[in-house]
């Protein structure tokens, strides 16, 4: 039985939807043939494609090269993907290690593009893409959008930062190539966001959650009203979100709220997607074979548990990465899905197995706090990160023991620490952050280990 | 004539002051001067005291964030203009002072300041024949 809100995009979709396939039933798939593929043709699809990708890493990457021979494999040895749980893993520590360019498989004239996330100097991932690369992500984000029921009729806003974050520029390229109106305004100025909505008529928005509850909250402060702007559906994700805030999205902009994941190493914004029955991501997993590990022990893990997400990219060129630990927490399960689909579904992300922080889509490691800190102060003090959720939008705030070698007798020199703090924070990772000086010993320790983060937003979530 | 005067950084943070001179209190370590510089979160705590290194052993000891600071000094008849006098020496002499905490009673008055380089500004001060208040006289008061 078909969920009731893909019957309703039905309606809206009519038979003017040019490129997207449409069934009998009404669903709209951008790729039925590879969506609604059996899961035994999928299999032999992955395996026939993960052994030709092994065979490309092995040849092309000495990084993987080494590990293979480590560990006594050779690429022959990989009939399929039943091998896969064999092979190594690859982890974000490499490709730091690798920084910027040793795991690309292909010659650089080859790479058309790159992306970068945040980091402190040399140790951003960088990632490559092919012409390839960007037509296999272009796809991806067009099975994206028409899982949310988006089609060429729709006026898509990206408020995606545009530029070395993959999500403007991933979604934006996916949303041409399914015709949709694209207004690439880019991420903040949210006033103006808030006129392009209502006066280019848009239907659909991209953006992390937290700032669509921020323009929402703005809305009504400045009296714009459901009814003023055409908005129907949101694309929403590069953070996590509870169902409590797809909740308070929905009502508060009257529109379907669907989550979306991707991490710029597997390929960005397209990974995985819910579709309008918003039960589970659907993975693209003729792109992205996905695995659930014990994160402890390293062993695969059954369809349900919830374990670590790893993700094997078996066609893209640039960088392809073998089980990439994505230290994503969730479950995949296999059944086919209300809409048709047939293509694993993942659940929300449940957490991390690191400590990662993601805040306004952006992602901090606590590690690179204390690299700034160590570079502004010539030491390394005592601090604590606390994150908040203040009206709907992240906040950074650093607490700094002011310890005796630290200590100026002046307060003009203790206000320049900070803003010496406050500047290299913002400028290496790209967020705002507010530096509060303290008393040493005041930051809570637990076994003699200071603690170093606290997620406020952990406790307004549920 | 160098003055060591303590510098502690307090939070704002309601009793914290008041835990600071009780633990100096406990030491029998008597305040010969102090004053407070706060901002928004934070407060510096300047102080002349008895023994400036066996308060900030304890000081330390007790987890205040402490150091010592050199200041001079300086001792001017109580009378309008007297400051002046000196201040203009000083800036004459390019000698910027970083802050000062002052207080007149009966016919004198003491002002605790801190320069870039205090040897400095106590030899520009001596040679102008102005009168500086002995370290060892000071931690007395």
């Amino acid at each position: 039985m078909l969920c009731r809100e893909a019957g309703r995009q039905l309606q809206k979709g009519d038979n003017l939807i040019k490129e997207a396939d449409t069934t009998a039933a009404g669903v709209i798939y951008w790729n039925e043939e590879i969506e609604c593929i059996s899961r035994s043709d999928l299999r032999k699809l992955q395996s026939e494609k993960l052994r030709k990708m092994v065979e490309r890493i092995y040849y092309n990457v000495p990084f993987y090269r080494k590990k293979f021979d480590e560990a006594g494999i050779k690429p022959q040895d990989v009939k399929g993907v039943e091998d896969l749980h064999r092979l190594p893993f690859t982890t974000k520590q490499d490709l730091r290690d690798n920084y910027p360019y040793s795991l690309f498989a292909v010659p650089m004239k080859e790479i058309v593009r790159v992306h970068a996330s945040s980091g402190t100097t040399g140790k951003s991932t960088v990632v490559g893409y092919t012409k390839e690369d960007l037509e296999i992500w272009s796809e991806v984000i067009a099975r994206t959008l028409t899982c949310a029921g988006v089609t060429s009729k729709d006026v898509i806003q990206v408020a995606y930062g545009y530029g070395l974050f993959t999500g403007g520029l991933g979604v934006h390229y996916g949303a041409e190539k399914v015709g949709v109106t694209v207004i690439p305004i880019s991420g903040g100025n949210t006033r103006r966001q808030i006129q392009v909505m209502r006066d280019f008529g848009t239907t659909a928005l991209a953006c992390t959650p937290s700032y669509a509850l921020y323009l929402a909250e703005e809305m009504q402060d400045q009296k714009v009203r459901c009814e003023d702007i055409s908005l129907r559906v949101g694309i929403f994700g590069a953070e996590p979100w509870t169902e409590n805030m797809r909740k308070e999205i929905e009502q508060s902009l009257s529109i379907t709220a669907i989550d979306i994941y991707g991490l710029s190493e597997i390929i960005g914004p397209g990974v995985a997607s819910e579709c309008v029955c918003q039960s589970g991501l659907h993975i693209n997993e003729d792109h992205f074979i996905p695995e659930i590990i014990d994160p402890d022990t390293l062993e695969p893990l059954e369809e349900g548990e919830k374990g670590e997400l790893v993700f094997t990219t078996v066609t893209k060129e640039g960088l392809p990465l073998l089980r990439y630990r994505t230290r994503d927490l969730t479950s995949l399960t296999y059944e086919r899905c209300e809409c048709g689909r047939t293509l694993a579904r993942m659940r929300k992300c449940l957490g991390r197995s690191d400590d990662m922080l993601i805040i306004r889509g952006v992602n901090v490691f606590p590690s690179q706090i204390e690299a700034v800190l160590l570079e502004t102060s010539g030491t390394k003090p005592h601090y604590q990160i606390i994150v908040d959720r203040k009206h709907n939008l992240d906040t950074l705030s650093l607490l700094v023991e002011v310890e005796e070698h630290f200590l100026s007798d002046e307060i003009r020199k203790l206000e320049s620490m900070k803003e010496k703090i406050r500047h290299a924070v913002e400028s290496n990772l790209g967020i705002s952050v507010n530096v509060n000086l303290v008393e040493p010993k005041t930051i809570q320790r637990s076994e003699g280990k200071a603690k170093r983060v606290i997620d406020n937003r952990n406790n307004l979530q549920s | 004539m160098i003055i060591q005067q303590l510098s502690i950084f307090l939070e704002n943070r309601s009793g914290r002051l008041t835990e600071l001179t009780e633990t100096l209190a406990e030491a029998e370590i008597n305040l010969s001067a102090l004053s407070v510089a706060d901002t928004a979160e934070y407060g510096i705590v300047r102080a002349v005291v008895s023994e400036p290194e066996k308060a900030r052993e304890i000081l330390k000891s007790k987890g205040f964030s402490v150091s010592l600071t050199d200041v001079l000094c300086l001792s001017t008849p109580n009378t309008p203009g007297a400051l002046a006098r000196a201040l203009r020496i000083l800036s004459d002499a390019s000698v910027s002072i970083e802050y000062l905490y002052a207080f007149s009673m009966g016919d004198r008055s003491l002002a605790v300041i801190k320069t870039e380089h205090t040897l400095h500004a106590i030899r520009v001060l001596e040679e102008h024949e102005m009168e500086l208040v002995k370290a060892s006289d000071l931690y007395k008061i």
